[in-house]
């Protein structure tokens, strides 16, 4: 049988709508792929096969046919979504999110559910409830989070494509630590309707594709102003696939010395600066910047994501649905299920997000936070007046070894030293692979610009790709 | 600054055990001390920033969208009595 599981979503599509392919030949192929390899990853917490035979199929949409895996925190109608919780375990929504409703209107079959950290709380895929996913190009290796199920699938080829969600890089760390392409678009771009919510201020849905082409097609089909999310904008959405047939000529395009620090690792350095030495080379203007304030990143992020933690999860008391650990006394009731039904790291965070909110530390803690992300999107607009594209390393390192990190919660968020910014200001940025170290492990770019410039990183990540092989190697699992 | 891990557990609905009360008391002490580093800065004439893009509140009319959710939304109860959903007493008796 042909092995069509490797092919991309344009391919795919092209060839299901020229009937090259039947919907069913795909699907058979990647379910295959998935049986062989999975038990491997462990990437999926929910793989449905029989989709493929329930979905109709109808020529003329753009994804007809293409199957598409979804991050568990993503609400699928009648499927069970369950953030990779044991307090959620068994929840079934009763309605699909926007951009799951649209990948249906749009052809798509949504297939498999994807691991991630719990409630996205993890840069490694290891704090979920299910145990953790394996990167699938060293299987001793974690595949990035929060979204490793969803990176791992696209990487070894158990999905055309899939979604995830990025609250501080858990879409572009993992893209980058597992070789693919990851985008987080813009705050307010894609409708955040049906996405369990994490940080709500920095919380956005963005693909996983093998190609930069791919994600400007799947962030065509999601993007969009949303009645059932007020904080989704308003904007147009123009065709993205337009975007990277431009060349990258003449845009001015910044290094910002503060993510060439030391503890960077050497390999990922030398690959990042050799990124941007190819794209001068095809016509960029390259020069340095200075965002001053990226050290203090992690630190903001760290009071306003988990504020916005603990009360975001809040909701999670036994009463309406999930786990309840049953007590003749109400408040008792609240406080078994909430120790039974979450785990290590998202205990942490709702106790901290409940510390910096308390009464007496709210000043000093949570205003202070607010306060310094101003200064930190200040860096940013300020940048971004003179420049098109902001250049740099997605993370300071290629993939870790699984437990390296589980233990020691600061070193844990330290990995996400480089993707915190963008989310704290807004701004969309995509990671694309860039290169590989010796031991074979993928080194991700991470490309930003100004809020609405998803077309800017298009065509330069485009360009990129046009002119390198990276993106053609695949994990030898 | 201290904090107190049992003070902050009850504030956020959470029984912990003595392990973890250690385990996570030394964790946030550690974030804290992290945090601190934020101090290096004045903030004095800085606004805070919740949102990061200019985004006004939206109205809607009120209107009735989904009628039919009685049921899918009901069965997901850990206990219900009738239409309800079943908990601990919540008021006392006098």
């Amino acid at each position: 049988m042909d092995e069509f599981y490797t092919w991309t979503i344009k391919e795919t599509a092209e060839a299901l709508r020229s009937g090259k392919a039947t919907p069913s030949d795909i699907l058979e192929s990647l379910c295959g792929r998935v049986r062989a390899v999975d038990s491997k990853l462990k990437a999926y917490v929910n793989f449905d096969e029989s989709r493929s035979k329930k979905a109709d199929f109808i020529k003329a949409k753009p994804l007809s046919g293409v199957p598409i895996a979804i991050k568990d925190n993503i609400s699928t109608r009648g499927w069970e979504t369950t953030c990779a919780s044991k307090i959620l375990k068994g929840y079934i929504p009763p309605y699909d999110a926007t951009v799951v409703r649209k990948l249906k209107e749009a052809g798509a079959i949504i297939f498999a559910k994807c691991n991630m950290d719990e409630f996205a709380f993890g840069s490694s895929c290891e704090t979920s409830c299910y145990g953790p996913t394996f990167n699938p190009w060293n299987t001793q290796c974690v595949p990035g989070g929060s979204s490793g199920g969803s990176a791992a699938s696209v990487a070894a080829d158990l999905a055309v494509g899939s979604l995830g969600s990025d609250t501080g890089g858990s879409i572009r760390q993992p893209a980058a630590l597992c070789g693919v392409v990851g985008l987080k678009p813009t705050y307010g771009r894609v409708s955040r309707y049906g996405l369990i919510a994490f940080g709500s201020s920095l919380d956005q849905i963005g693909p996983f594709t093998k190609t930069v082409e791919d994600a400007a097609i799947l962030l065509g089909v999601i993007a969009g102003h949303d009645p059932l999310d007020s904080t989704s904008a308003p904007a147009d959405v123009p065709d993205y696939t337009q975007a990277v047939k431009k060349d990258v000529k003449g845009l001015r395009i910044g290094l910002p010395k503060e993510y060439f620090i030391k503890g960077i690792d050497p390999e990922v350095e030398s690959a990042v600066r050799g990124a941007a030495k190819k794209l001068e080379s095809l016509g960029a203007k390259i020069e340095e910047v200075s965002l001053p304030h990226t050290q203090y990143a992690v630190a903001t992020y760290y009071i306003v994501a988990t504020a916005e933690a603990s009360s975001n999860l809040g909701r999670y008391d036994g009463v309406q649905y999930g786990l309840r650990v049953p007590s003749s006394d109400l408040v008792e009731m609240y406080m078994k299920t909430r120790c039974e039904g979450f785990g290590r790291e998202a205990k942490r965070r709702v106790l901290l997000g409940t510390f910096v909110l308390s009464a007496g530390y709210y000043e000093a803690y949570y205003l202070k936070g607010l306060k310094v992300r101003t200064l930190i999107k200040q860096d940013f607009d300020k940048a971004f007046e003179r420049l098109d594209v902001i250049l740099a390393p997605t993370s300071p390192t290629p993939a870790f070894k699984v437990g390296e990190r589980l233990d020691d919660p600061l070193a844990m968020y330290l990995s996400d030293i480089f993707t915190i910014p963008q989310n704290l200001a807004g701004i969309p940025a995509i990671s694309i692979p860039c290169g590989f170290t010796k031991g074979g492990l993928p080194i991700g770019l991470q490309l930003m610009a100004k809020p609405f410039g998803e077309e800017t990183l298009f065509r330069v990540a485009h360009a990129f790709e046009r002119a390198t092989d990276f993106h053609k190697k695949r994990p030898a699992i | 600054m201290k904090m107190k891990i049992e003070d902050v557990a009850k504030l956020a609905r959470i029984r912990l055990d003595e392990k973890e009360k250690n385990k996570l008391g030394k964790d946030l002490e550690g974030i804290l001390a992290y945090v601190e580093k934020l101090n290096e800065l004045d903030t004095k004439a800085v606004q805070p920033t919740s949102h990061a893009l200019p985004l006004e509140n939206v109205f809607r009319k009120d209107e009735i969208k989904h009628q039919d959710v009685k049921e899918e939304v009901l069965k997901h109860a850990p206990l219900r009595e009738r239409d309800f959903f079943k908990v601990p007493k919540v008021i006392e008796e006098v």
